[in-house]
Formats: C-alpha cells, structure tokens, sequence
C-alpha cells in the first residue's frame, strides 16, 4: 500500500538510480490481457529483401526509368537556347567600354550593342533571361536584408522598416523598399531587334507580364493601399541609394506593374539558389498567325543600356534565349540521370539474378537440410 | 563507562517513553529533536517545483547542450532563429517537467494519504485520535488489529499475555508469512492505557539504519525506588512502519524512529545506476559527432575567411556590412562566425534522441510486463520490471551467474530419509512400524521436532491436528522463512513426531505414542549464513539442559566430538543437514546464558559478540544423525539452460550448497552431460597439490585442446568445479609474489574454456566476487545474475542485469533487481525474446537517429561551399525545428517499439540466433561507419541532385524562375522521403499501425507544408515559404527529380542488404527465409 509512494526514482541522467520509471514495476501483478497488441502478435505483412523479391522490382524500375530518361533527354535536347556573354571584359567585346566607365552617379546611361545570330529558328514562346555569375543572391547578409510586411503593403513597416534592412533601411528618410536585395536591383535594359537580310532593324515586342509567380505578384507582394496615387503613397519614404527612380516610376509604361508589385522587381527579390544564376527578364510571345517562327533564324542586335556593375566582384552578364517545354529549359542531367539509373537497376537486376540461380538456391537447400 | 557513555551519544538516541524525564539520579535528560512523522517521497513543492526541476534536467549534459545553443542563438546573430532549439528543448523540457510534475503530484497525494491516516496515540491515560505525521519519536501508540504500523514502534505490550504479536512484512519484503514479535517481559504486563501511560522508562538504541533485520538498543525501565532495569532490545521487539499486525488484537508501543527516519524510507531510496553497453555506445558515437560538429564549424569558418580575403567578396556592393559590425575586432568576428555555424549544424546531435531513446524504453518495458508468457499462475504474478534502461542488455547476456536453491531448484523441499547411526529412515517404510531402537534414535527425531523455528498456523487447534494425523491428511499448517525446516518437521510427522505448538515458551510435541510432551525453550541461536548452523537449547520436562544443533556437515562436523561422521555420506542431488547435540550442566547453562545475555545486551559490535558467543557455546557435539531433504529442479530449467547454452552464454551456477549436491542438481539441469570433462578445483585437491600446480595443470588440460581443436571435429566439453575456499585463494592478491594476478588470469583462461562453471560453497559476497571478476576481465563481457534469496542480492546488484525470481525466500531478491520474473523458465523467452528484441530496436534507433542527422545537416554543410560560408540555411526554419520533432520521429519511435524482425516462436525455438547479436553486433564501429556513410552518400545525393536540376535553368513550363528557398523545399522533401522510406525498408513487421504511421508522418508532412505556404501568416515577419512548396509540386521535373532522387538514395542499400542476406546470409535472415518458405 505505500510501497508505490516511495517510487521518487530520479528521472534525470546522474542521479544514481535515475532510471527508470516507476510504471510497470509497481503495477499491482495481475494477470495479463491476451490482446493481440499487449503480446505482441498484431496480424502483420512481412515482407524480405531477398534476391528473389527485389528483383522485378529491379526490372520494372529500370523498364520504366530508361523510357522516361529517353523521352527528357529528346525533350531536353529539342529545346532551343542561345546564350550571349555581354558583360565587356574582352577590349574587343562591345560593352567594354561601358563596363570600364562605370560609376553610380552617372547620369547619363552607356548604351552598347552587341551582335549575335541564331544558327536555327526559335519556335514558339521565347523567354529572355539575364544571367549573373559569381553574384551571391543567396548570402545570409543578403537573403534577410529585406522586409516582406512592408512589401506585402504593411504601412507602419513601410514607415519604419525592418532591422533586417540594414544598412539600407533609411538614408534620411525610411527607403521604400528596404534591405540589399532590393537596392542591388539589376538595372540593365535589354532590347532586342531583329536585323532583316535587307539590313533593316525590326523591334522585337518583349512582354514584361508573367514573369513573376502569380501569387507573389497577386499576394504576396501588395502596394500600400489607401491611395490610387502611388506617389502619394510613397510619401515619406526615399529611394534606395542605388535606384535612379523611386519604386513608383519602375515600369513609365504600365501604371500597374510600379511600386512593390513590379514583376521585375518580384522577380530579383526572389533569391538565387546558388551564385551563378538566371532570372526571367521578358517573353517574346509567339507570332499569331503562327507561320513564321518567333525568331527566325538569322542576325540580331542586342541593345543593353548598361547601368550594373559586376567587374568589381569579376561578375558575370549574360543574356539567354530559350524555348520552354513541358520540362522547363534545357537541362539535360534529368533525361541522363534516369537512363543512368534505369540501366543500373536493370544491371544489378541481371547481377541478382545470376546471384540468385548460383547462391538462392543453396541457401535453401541449406535451410531445409538445417 | 562514562567515556563509553559518551560515545553512545554520537551514533545512539535516546528516547523517552511518553516524553517522561528519567529521574535525575539516572542520567542527564537531553532532550533531542527528530523530524516528525511526516512522509516526504515527493521531491518538489509548488514553490520550488520550476527552479529545482529546471535545475534538474539543465544538469543533464545534453539539455545543457541545448540550452547553450539556444542561448548562444539569443546573444549572436545567428543564421537560426532561436525558435528553431528553443522550441524543441522547451518541447523537450515541457515533456519531462509534466511527467515528473505528475509523478511528483501522485507521490504528494499518496504522501497526503499516509500522513493523514489516524492514529490512536495514549496521552494522559487515554486514547487519542490523530493524524500520523503529528506522531514524534516517544509518543505511544495503540496500533489494532490489521493496522499498519504508522511508524517504527519498539512493541511494549500485546493483548496476548506472552507479550508476543504477529506481524507480516509482505509490503515491506514480500514474505507472507507472520513473524512473530516479542515485548520486553518487564513491559509486557502494562496492558491498558492508564498502565501503558505509567510507564516510566528511556530507550537508547542506534541512529536509524537501512537494514530491515538488525536493530540494537537497550531500554531502562525505572520504578519508584528500585534501581534501573536495563533489558536489550533486538530485531525482535522492533515492528517496522509498513508492516501489518495480524492475529492480534490490540498492542502498545512506542515510536522509534518516525518519518523519513524509518526503516522503510531508508530503504526505498534509489539504488541501482547501471548503464547498458548501448549507452555507452550512444555516448561514443554522441562524441564522435560533437568531434564532426566542431570539425565542421573549424573548416568552415576557415574557408570563410580564406575566401573573403578579398574585400569585393567580402562586401560587395551590393550587400555591405553595417557599421557596427564592420568596426568589430576581426578575432570577435571570427569566433561569432564559429559559433553561428556551430549553430548551424548544430541539428546533427538531435534533442529528441534523447527523449524517443528515453521514451521507447519506459513504453518498450511495458511488454515485459504484459507478457502472458511468463505469467505464473500458481504465485498469481508476472515479471515486473523495476528498470527500463536495461532492457537492450538482455539481449547482450553473455555470462549467466545463477543461483541453484529456489532459482534452478523448486526450493520445495521433501523430506526423503535420514539416517541414524548408520541406519536409514525413510518415511514409508517406517509407518510399517520397522523401527529399529537405536541408540541415539529417539533424541534424533525429538531434536528435529525441537530445533528449528517453524510456526504453527494459528487457525490449526491441537485437536484438529491430531484428527489430521489419524485420518492420514496431509494437512500443511507450518510456516517457515526456510522451506528446510518446514520439510524436516513434516518429515518428523510423517515418523510419528509431530510438532504441536509453542506455548508460553514450552514447545510440545506429540510423540508416536500419542503423548504430549513439553520442552521449554530457553535460547534460540537464530540460524544465518555464514555461520550455516542453528541451535535451541531447551529444558526437558525431566530438568535436563539440552543444545540441538543442526546444520551443513562442514559447519557442524568440526565440532563434533563423538558420533559416526563417516557413516553420514551424501546422497547424489539431495540436501544433507546434520543434527548434533549436546547436554549441559546446569551450571554450564548459567555460563551459556550469561554470554549470550552478555552479547544480546551489548549496544555496540552486538553481531561480532553474538557471533563469538555462538562460537562458544557450539562445540562438542555428539553427532545424531543427518537428514536428506530433497529438493527439485524448476520445471523447464534444464531446457532453459540448455537454450542459453546454445545460445552461445556460459552459464555458472553458484551456490552456497555442497559440491556433491551442486553437481548433481547440475547434471540434472544438463549443466554438465555425460560427455563433459569435470576439472575440479577444490580445496581436497589443493590440499593434495599446491594451488599452483593445480592451476597450471589444468589451464594446460584445457589449452591442449584448444590447440587440437582446430584440427578435431567434435571438441571435448569442460566443465569447471571450484569451492569458496579455493577462489578466495586466487582471488587473494599475495603480496610475496606478482603470481596473484596471474593466478587470476589463469583461472579465468580455465573458465573461458569451459562450457559450464560450478561454484559451490560460496558466501553471498564471494558470488558477487565472481560476478566482479568475470565483469572486469580481459573482454568486459555482459553478465547476468539470477537468484531468489536475500543471498543473491549481492551479485543481482553487481551484473550488468540481475533478475530476481519472486520465490518463497522472500521478495528481497525481487525488491533489489532490475527484473524480477516468477520462474527461472522465463529466462529464456526475457532473454531470447525480449533481450534480442530490444536489441534490434534499440540498435535501429540509435543508427538510424544519426543517420537521419547525417542526411538532414550534410547538405546545409555543402550549402555553405556556395552561398559564400555565409551560415545561410538551407532549410526553413520550420523544417529546421519540426524535422526531429515531427516528420521523421513517431515512425522510429513506433519501429523501436513494435518492430519484430522474426517471429517469437523462431526466437524461442532456436536459442543460436542470439548469436546473431551478441556482443553489441549491431552497433560496433563498422555498422556506425556504414550508416554515417549512407547518410553522407544520400546527403551528397540530395544536395548535388537539388543541384543539377537547379543549375542555371528553369524547370517551369511558364519559364519562371525558382529561388533558394524552393531549393531547400525540394532538399528537404527528398530528405523527408528518403528517411521515412528507408525505416520502411528496413521494417520487417508490417502492422497496420506502421502502415498508419509511416504513410501519417510522410502525409503530414506534405499536409503542413501545403498549408507552411499556403498563407501569409500574419504574425510573421517573413514570408518567404508562401507557395514555395505548391510551386515546386505544379512542376513536372521536380516531382520527377524527387523520384528519381529517392530512388538513387535508397538504391545502394537495398543492393547491399539483398547481396549480403543472398551471399552472406546470417542464422537470423535464414531464418526468417525459412519462415516465408514453410
């Protein structure tokens, strides 16, 4: 009757006798339940790996692996991309000049154009990327140095950003957006113009919408509201040091894609993964009546207003042509991966499979005569 | 005397009956302070129950780990929120703080309980009701019938007129028996309050000690112009808080020792801390990963500085330092930088394997004790278990050290001859009346009927005694501590002696000629161990003086002046008592009764002077005769041995028996076969032989065969016999020469050569000895003890596992081990079943944790080498805190639970598999480098696979673009599967609750991430998961990266899981191939 009482057994780990508990130990003796929980005889599957099991497994995954990495590859492989380098470190390279002139309070933009041609026709939807190398997008300092109450519309974080944001969280007035990420915003301007065989230059129309995830240009990323008026809104706040207009002017042509919701402003305010990196700048939609290709083959200019420094940090600016498929763009690890895979299952299912007749066989006779 | 005085008061107290003052002339009254009746289990208070308990398990060195992390994330700027240890170590702490906090709560309750029971205390004359915590030491107490004892009371009085009263102790060691308690004589007579109250005496007797059975004072009774009575006071006058008075109807005693002073609160404090060999492994590879930890943390901050020599890629225009940052000391910033990693991977000494290993061995025991199997229907109880740390080390059994009275033997003893001057009795055919009139015959019998301390149920009248012995009933109505004694006087019954009674310390027996006669019982020399002999000295009706001894035949044939010793000779398996006698003068009666009274009255050194005193007095016997009591083996026991056997344990009997007996009990347990060499290493042979010699024959006996063994097919089978008095010989260190150690190594290279080991005539500290000896030798195997009586506890406390069998020798055994069981057969399905059970699981949980952490923060690792060894995480810091508390943890916890790699009836019916996993197979140093390795492989494969498909592509079809935190999305859900899924590769026992849980725990996790990003959450100050995870799922690539991923992670194992079952195969998997193929 007091016996439980005196259980008090240390439960941490240095006390002598810290063991244990007092449970089952002072349960009063009765006879046990026969569940089949309690005496561990649940009804279960029990499956072995044996040579013999794993085998058509073996089998079916590299059956089905193989196809599939056939069909990404050709998908890869079917995929157009041009790629361009422009950032100007060649003295022959057109942008060499702008690259070497290069100074924040240059009021008056470098232009450089850069000539390419395409060896093969661009079908279909053409999506235009800049590329950075060696730019760390996602360094700790950088991917905090940002506010998303204030760019999710938050006025009180619009008027006092986060501590995150420093050192860009106020000049002397809060700077609207705050943070790095949001003052480094790539500034280049791409134009692309297609060179006819009679030398005349036709503008290519590059669409700046859907380039940002619908639900971060939607709801994530929200102007302050109260007021049509972005200037209005904005009020208060300063440009980040490194912009040359306020987050209300991004975009001159379209009223709605200015303040926090310009796509390429969403679009550089989601980090990187690794250093060197793409970010979507425009699409070339295809021709509607679709007989002629999006880009045709032959000779373009590329014109780049060329306002981003990378040489101090020995960066990188390209600029990339590519069709999308059902996969994305062209990447050819996935389609090789799986028929790498699919024929190693399919290998190791032969190697099982021998091993199986030669050794399967004595084991069991093994187990019988046992 | 007065110096003597002196010093009793350092370790004696003295109390005052009914808190009256001595008469000045007697002595000094020194009042003294004892705590009061109060019973304190419960470790906290509601003020305390916060800052002692927070105390407690910050003393913990992984809490404290944790919380240094947790701090260290507070103070520094760190790449973690705080969140991420601080909740799981608060979750942690919360857990732990509730459980003891309830624990603790139930222990406050049943203390409340206890201290509130009433209790009528005598005060001026009459009775008084009150609570039992207010009782102070000298109060006197009126304690009825089926009352327990509030506290230890010193019994002045009883309402039987002899004074005695009967007592059982069943909730304080388990012996159901009713002992018997005897008041002083000169206390018995005040028998009502008002007399009770008018006692006027002070007791002195030791400080409160833990031992149940020893108690010394001395009590002063003081009458009105007489001089001081002093009376000693024993074990025998002390009735214990606990224990139940019974067939009594009322008694008076006074408190002793009350509260936390008791003799029961003594005993129940915490005893045992033994780790098991997984823990210890847990802990070196707990090191061998802090090592990795700190590793890591050291390379990285080095890189990091190595490559932001340069300013443009320390701060680069676009992502500058603040101020303040920028003007802090270069070392500062250095070892913040250190420390952020150190947080950073931090993850890899998961909090929560702490709390699943803790958890799964507090739910995992509950299925020892659920186990019908091993359930005894005869005691009415199953096996118990009194600590769950230990459940992994049965499997880990590797020495077994058992007991053989009661624990391989029934310990039910049958009476099957005895022998008189040469002539042999045996009950059957003596009731034909062939009785031959020996000379010694008739006080042969008579001593048997005398010389023990046997009670007699009360229930049982005389008459109803005498009806029983003509109707020829078996009618059993003796009880006895030793089931010896009880067989002995059937026995006697059955030759026509038959023990009535005892009755105002007259013992009467009924002789064969229906007469009664009466002897008067004058000294009991209570019987103990090491002694090994007991004796009555009793007055015959004719005045005659007469000490019966009985005992073992070495304790009694050195004293033994006459009587045919070489007549008495053992019998093969039966237990051999020898009874002896003597005849005293009266005068030599006086002198026996004044060295005893002599020693009884001694308050200090009380056991050494009894001991000598018995010395004394037991000597010169006349040999009578000796007695065969046989006792037989348990059912099942020489199968279990046989399993165990083959279970590749050694298994060694220990014994305090004869060698003869032993051996015999030990053929019969197939300890030993036929075909089993016997060496023998006892004292007749080192008498012949020196020790040495002896020694090195064998060791060279047993070498020549292993030797040979290599060449022979069937190798000889040696079994070992040695006897106390030889191993305490070599165990003794001999300071003359450095051979002591050798001889210790000489005889444990005999013993590791035999398949069987005999110790007879072993004291209970010699076992334990053993026990010690085998424990730190060369190869520190695990040992197991198993025993019944208070003489095992030793060597139950000194194995790795001792197992205590709930016998008739009382629940000490039981009381004192890590798991008691009621019958030695169920040792074989605790160990071949459970032990191996346990093992699996425990070994699975503790690999499978690291591998799990290995896979989780390797990556981020990796990360660092392209972010710029920024500490940018890589996960979210959801995923960071919820990877170990929630996604990947109930599935390990419920495979450690219920996890069966092979069915029970394979365990049981094939003992070898243990094999399989002995001396921790599982989780020796390769198996540890196999897991770390596939944890690094399948890291390596999720990061760099993350990696390709990321590489400066898209895998949208809206050629939109993903950014690092899908990155780690996707890391981490190949990570979530990978893990889960390789638990499910590795389960073999599929019930629905693991299908429940494993597909519950993938489920939840795809279920929390979709609603992780499926709002912005408005107390957040970030939102950078939002539709990260959605994103990710509505792209085809991802979905088949995350396949495809998966699929290379688990890949190498399967291969080699299925290459080594297919040419490698251990007993275990065919086993289980047999089990599918029938």
């Amino acid at each position: 009757m007091m016996a439980p009482s005196y259980n008090a057994k240390e439960e941490d780990g240095h006390q002598p006798g810290a063991t244990g508990h007092g449970g089952a130990g002072t349960m009063t003796n009765k006879k046990p339940d026969n569940t089949a929980f309690k005496q561990q005889r649940l009804p279960a599957w029990q499956p072995i790996l044996t040579a013999g099991t794993v085998l058509p497994a073996f089998f079916v995954i590299g059956l089905i692996f193989i196809p599939i990495g056939v069909g990404l590859f050709v998908t890869s492989n079917n995929i157009k991309e041009f790629e361009i380098d422009y950032t100007g470190v060649d003295m022959s390279s057109p942008c060499y000049n702008c690259s070497q002139s290069y100074s924040w309070n240059n009021t008056q933009s470098c232009t450089c154009s850069v000539h390419f041609s395409l060896d093969q026709p661009f079908e279909s939807n053409v999506f235009m990327y800049y590329g950075l190398s060696n730019f760390y997008q996602n360094h700790r300092r950088y991917v905090k140095s940002r506010d998303d109450s204030q760019l999710n519309g938050d006025k009180t974080s619009l008027q006092s950003p986060s501590k995150e944001c420093e050192p860009y969280r106020s000049s002397d007035k809060p700077i609207a957006p705050c943070g790095a990420i949001a003052n480094s915003l790539f500034n280049d301007t791409l134009e692309l113009y297609y060179i006819d065989p009679n030398g005349s230059r036709t503008a290519i129309p590059l669409v700046k919408k859907g380039i940002a995830w619908w639900t971060d240009k939607h709801v994530k990323f929200r102007n302050p509201s109260g007021n049509n008026n972005l200037t209005v809104v904005f009020q208060g706040t300063s440009k980040p040091v490194n912009w040359r207009k306020p987050v209300f002017e991004l975009d001159p042509l379209d009223s709605d894609n200015n303040g926090f919701i310009n796509e390429d402003f969403i679009v550089w305010m989601r980090t990187a993964a690794l250093p060197t990196f793409r970010k979507l700048y425009c699409i070339i939609q295809k021709k509607p009546n679709n007989m002629t290709p999006t880009l045709p083959r032959g000779e373009y200019i590329l014109e780049v207003t060329y306002n981003y420094p990378v040489r101090s940090f020995d960066g990188r600016k390209r600029m990339i042509l590519s069709t999308i498929s059902w996969m994305g763009g062209k990447n050819p690890f996935l389609g090789i991966a799986y028929i790498t895979v699919g024929s190693v299952c399919f290998c190791l299912g032969l190697v099982l499979l021998s091993i199986h007749y030669r050794y399967g066989k004595r084991n069991n006779s093994a187990e019988i005569s046992s | 005397t007065d110096c003597a005085g002196e010093e009793y008061w350092v370790d004696s107290r003295t109390v005052y009956i009914g808190h009256k003052e001595p008469p000045p002339a007697a002595e000094a009254y020194i009042p003294q302070r004892y705590p009061d009746n109060r019973i304190v289990s419960s470790k906290y208070t509601l003020w305390n129950f916060i800052p002692k308990n927070l105390f407690e398990q910050f003393r913990r060195i992984a809490n404290f780990y944790f919380l240094l992390i947790f701090l260290v994330q507070l103070i520094i700027d760190t790449p973690t929120s705080p969140v991420t240890s601080g909740l799981p170590l608060f979750f942690v702490i919360t857990v732990t703080a509730i459980k003891q906090g309830y624990e603790d709560w139930l222990r406050h309750k049943a203390d409340c309980s206890i201290n509130e029971c009433p209790v009528d205390m005598v005060q001026q004359g009459t009775v008084v009701r009150t609570q039992s915590s207010k009782l102070r030491v000298g109060d006197v107490v009126m304690v009825r019938e089926d009352e327990t004892f509030p506290c230890d009371l010193l019994l002045l009085s009883s309402s039987h007129d002899d004074g005695t009263c009967y007592v059982t102790t069943t909730s304080l060691d388990g012996e159901s028996s009713h002992k018997t308690y005897y008041a002083v004589p000169d206390t018995m007579d005040f028998k009502t309050e008002q007399k009770v109250d008018s006692l006027h005496a002070t007791i002195e007797c030791e400080q409160p000690q833990p031992d149940l059975y020893k108690f010394v004072g001395r009590i002063n009774i003081y009458k009105e112009r007489e001089d001081p009575i002093a009376r000693s006071l024993g074990a025998e006058n002390l009735l214990l808080r606990g224990a139940t008075l019974k067939n009594t109807e009322h008694i008076y005693a006074v408190a002793i020792y009350t509260g936390m002073d008791t003799k029961m609160a003594l005993n129940y404090q915490s005893k045992s801390q033994k780790r098991s060999a997984v823990e210890k492994s847990m802990n070196a590879f707990l090191i061998v990963y802090l090592c990795i930890l700190i590793s890591k943390a050291v390379i990285n901050t080095v890189l990091k500085y190595a490559w932001q020599w340069s300013v443009d890629r320390d701060e680069p225009w676009y992502n500058h330092r603040t101020e303040i940052d920028r003007e802090r000391h270069v070392v500062i910033r250095a070892f913040t930088d250190f420390l952020a990693f150190m947080v950073l991977f931090n993850y890899i000494i998961p909090v929560s394997m702490y709390v699943t290993v803790e958890m799964q061995k507090f739910l995992g025991s509950y299925f020892i004790a659920w186990d019908k199997d091993m359930y005894d229907e005869e005691l009415g109880v199953g096996a118990q278990v009194n600590t769950s740390d230990l459940n992994e080390e049965l499997g880990q059994v590797e020495y077994v050290f058992t007991d053989k009275t009661g624990t391989l033997t029934e310990n039910n003893m049958e009476f099957i001859e005895c022998c008189v001057d040469g002539h042999v009795y045996i009950p059957h055919a003596i009731c034909n009346g062939q009785i031959l009139s020996a000379e010694h015959e008739d006080l042969f019998f008579r001593a048997l009927c005398l010389c023990h301390t046997v009670q007699v149920k009360e229930e049982e009248t005389v008459d109803s005694i005498k009806r029983g012995i003509h109707l020829g009933k078996p009618t059993s109505f003796y009880i006895s501590s030793s089931p010896d004694e009880v067989a002995l006087v059937e026995g006697m019954k059955r030759l026509g002696y038959t023990y009535l009674r005892l009755k105002d310390s007259h013992m009467e027996i009924l002789n064969k000629d229906d007469e009664i006669e009466r002897f008067e019982l004058l000294h009991v020399l209570n019987f103990d161990s090491v002694r090994r002999r007991m004796s009555v000295i009793v007055k015959s009706s004719s005045g005659e003086y007469l000490l019966f001894c009985k005992g073992a035949d070495t304790s009694i044939f050195p004293r033994v002046v006459s009587g045919k010793v070489e007549q008495v000779r053992a019998r093969e398996g039966l237990r051999t008592l020898c009874v002896a006698y003597r005849s005293l003068s009266p005068v030599e009666y006086e002198e026996t009764c004044h060295q005893l009274d002599d020693a009884k009255l001694a308050l200090q050194d009380r056991e050494q002077r009894l001991a000598q005193a018995y010395d004394l007095i037991e000597r010169d016997f006349t040999l009578l005769g000796a007695t065969a009591v046989e006792d037989r083996l348990q059912e099942k026991a020489a199968d279990t041995i046989e399993s165990l056997q083959k279970a590749g344990m050694k298994v060694w009997v220990l014994t305090g028996d004869k060698m003869e007996t032993a051996a015999a009990t030990c053929y019969a347990s197939k300890l030993f076969r036929r075909s089993t060499q016997i060496l023998e290493l006892t004292k007749k042979r080192t008498e012949e032989q020196s020790l040495h010699d002896v020694l090195f024959d064998l060791s060279r006996t047993v070498l020549r065969q292993r030797t040979l063994s290599g060449l022979s097919v069937e190798c000889q089978d040696y079994g070992l016999i040695i006897d106390g008095a030889t191993l305490s010989a070599v165990l003794k260190p001999s300071p003359e020469s450095s051979g002591s150690g050798n001889y210790r190594e000489i005889f444990l290279e005999i013993s590791r050569n035999c398949s069987a080991v005999l110790c007879c005539r072993m004291a209970p500290l010699q076992k334990a000895q053993i026990v010690k000896l085998i424990k730190a030798s060369k190869e520190h195997p695990i040992t197991l003890a198993i025993g019944d009586g208070a003489n095992d506890v030793s060597m139950i406390l000194e194995a790795h596992v001792g197992i205590g069998i709930m016998g008739k020798e009382g629940r000490q055994a039981a009381r004192n081990s890590d798991y008691a069981i009621p019958k030695f057969k169920h040792l074989k399905k605790m160990l071949l079943v459970h032990g191996h059970l346990y093992y699996v699981r425990i070994a699975e949980l503790v690999q499978y944790f690291f591998y799990k952490n290995v896979c989780f923060i390797f990556p981020q690792f990796l990360y660092q080498f392209f972010c710029g060894f920024s500490q940018q995480p890589l996960y979210d810091t959801a995923y960071l805190t919820l990877y170990n508390i929630s996604f990947t943890s109930l599935p390990i916890l419920l495979y450690s639970l219920i996890e069966k790699h092979i069915s029970i009836e394979t365990l049981k019916r094939d003992p070898t598999l243990y094999r399989d996993v002995a001396k921790n197979s599982l989780l020796r140093w390769p198996v540890f480098l196999y897991w770390t390795c596939l944890g690094l492989f399948n890291a390596c494969i999720f990061f760099f696979g993350a990696y390709f498909l990321f590489d400066n592509t898209t895998f949208t079809s809206n050629g939109q673009m993903f950014g690092n935190w899908t990155f780690g999305t996707l890391v981490f859900t190949v990570l979530v599967f990978t893990v889960t899924l390789k638990l499910a590769l590795d389960t073999h026992h599929w019930t629905w609750i693991n299908h429940f849980v494993i597909w519950g725990s993938l489920l939840f996790y795809v279920i929390f991430s979709l609603l992780w990003g499926g709002i912005i959450w408005p107390f957040l100050n970030y939102q950078r998961m939002y539709y990260v995870f959605m994103q990710m799922l509505s792209s085809g690539p991802a979905w088949l990266g995350i396949i495809l991923l998966i699929t290379i992670s688990l890949l190498p194992d399967v291969v080699k899981k299925v290459l080594c079952r297919t040419l490698w195969p251990t007993a275990t998997e065919r086993a289980q191939v047999g089990r599918t193929a029938t």
